[in-house]
């Protein structure tokens, strides 16, 4: 149980998705506008995070690995992914409408999202086993939620600031996601100490 | 397709700075972040997405009138994923220090908004030709915007080119290196400062010639300033769907008040 704390609290905050490992950028700064949107998202993203490495360890350590077909990983992933998005929209909109309605949006933008293939390829890359896979996507997803949370509190203030004409829009968006990438080193060590 | 036929130089030559996939349509940005803290990254990844650029618009230029309008995203990612691993397959065999520092970017490259954005937005409405010359030139403009990042991360923050040591910047020199620019911080500062500079160059060079601009590119390039969102694998690309929701996220988004 200590290792699974180990690896979600990781995922989190050392090795923030976003911040740190650059995973999920273009949601991440298409998305935070504003804290309801970005909370969305981020729902989305951890649900079809979890799920997605809960099907992919199975997929890669029965068939890929035993069969000598680890070459296939990529496209067997992306495969994997879309098609999960897809099914969880299909069965949101007949089964849970009203989830639907606050989440369906955000589903077809995540089959292109890199953080969900880079955690189920970084799931297999350090060898976790089932669970340690299910606890780091789930990591990933929060630490996503995390940044997301934070970044649209700071946005919001930078849209009423007074900013040079060529540095508005993205420019200053990517300045101030800087900053806050530089708060987060502030965690490094932190799992030592914890839970040493 | 559009009315009035491009020459194919002027295909190659808009992925380079009116139409850089990086700097102006701001895609592909996890890449562009990640792994240029060298110049040698830079070139290695940029190099990789030129090849599997190269080989998907040709093979989605080939099989356009084949491929359902429904299932056309799903295709064109299976055909951007076998490109992808025979690109990952050289580097593991050829170059196993890129692979080592490129890592986990490698296989990412199929979900890179580019390729995809180009598949969309291009391939699958010109003939074969044209489409190559195009992913070629997205290609060169994707690999010059990382060298670009990579050079400038890595004289600032490590002191050196190419891996080759600058006397004055190493430590004892004129200036001492800046560590944060090649940690994740520093990648965001350079990428804003470089989109900062391209919107400038730009907006000099669209005085001089209004003409050429494609109405295209140039709303699609509009259409993200404005929100300052990435193209997400596009703002232009997903299409209606997206665009809807565009529209509600602006609206929601571009209320000042704050509860």
């Amino acid at each position: 149980m200590r290792e699974m704390l180990i690896i979600l609290f990781s995922a989190i905050l050392v090795d923030n998705f976003v911040l740190s490992r650059f995973l999920g950028i273009c949601p991440f700064l298409g998305v935070s506008k504003n804290v309801k949107t970005a909370m969305g998202m981020s729902m989305a993203v951890i649900i079809v995070m979890v799920i997605a490495s809960a099907l992919t360890w199975p997929v890669q350590a029965y068939l890929l690995s035993p069969l000598n077909l680890g070459y296939l990983q990529t496209g067997v992933f992306i495969v994997i992914i879309a098609a999960l998005v897809q099914i969880i929209e299909t069965f949101l909109k007949k089964a849970i409408p009203s989830l639907y309605k606050a989440l369906g949006i955000y589903l077809p933008l995540i089959t292109t999202n890199c953080a969900v293939l880079g955690v189920t390829i970084l799931n297999v890359d350090q060898n976790y086993t089932f669970f340690e896979s299910v606890f780091n996507a789930a990591g990933a997803g929060l630490g996503f939620m995390l940044a997301l949370f934070l970044f649209s509190g700071v946005r919001s203030k930078v849209d009423r600031a007074d900013i040079p004409k060529f540095m508005k829009g993205l420019p200053i968006t990517l300045v101030s996601a800087g900053l806050v990438s530089i708060s987060f080193f502030g965690f490094k060590g932190l799992i030592e100490k914890l839970f040493s | 397709m559009s009315p009035r036929r491009k020459t194919l130089m002027q295909e190659f030559n808009k992925g380079l700075l009116r139409e850089n996939p990086v700097l102006r349509l701001l895609l592909g940005t996890c890449p562009t972040l990640a792994v240029t803290t060298t110049v040698k990254n830079g070139i290695g990844m940029g190099l990789a997405a030129t090849f599997v650029l190269i080989g998907s618009n040709l093979m989605i230029s080939m099989l356009r009138k084949v491929i359902p309008d429904k299932v056309r995203i799903p295709a064109y990612i299976t055909v951007i994923a076998g490109f992808v691993s025979i690109v990952q397959m050289l580097i593991q065999a050829y170059l196993p220090d890129l692979n080592k520092s490129l890592g986990i970017f490698i296989p990412l490259i199929t979900v890179n908004c580019i390729i995809l954005a180009r598949a969309e937005m291009f391939a699958n409405k010109n003939p074969i030709l044209p489409s190559v010359i195009d992913g070629l030139g997205m290609g060169i403009g994707f690999t010059s915007a990382l060298v670009l990042m990579g050079g400038i991360r890595e004289i600032i923050g490590n002191g050196t080119f190419f891996d080759m040591p600058l006397p004055v910047l190493q430590a004892g020199g004129w200036i001492e290196p800046t560590i944060i620019m090649i940690l994740p911080p520093g990648g965001f500062f350079v990428f804003g400062v470089l989109i900062a500079f391209a919107n400038y160059l730009s907006e000099k060079l669209d005085k001089r010639d209004k003409s050429q601009i494609d109405p295209l590119a140039d709303s699609c390039v509009g259409a993200i300033n404005e929100k300052a969102a990435c193209a997400m694998c596009g703002a232009c690309s997903i299409g209606t769907r997206f665009r809807e929701e565009e529209g509600f996220k602006d609206k929601s988004g571009h209320q000042p008040e704050v509860k």
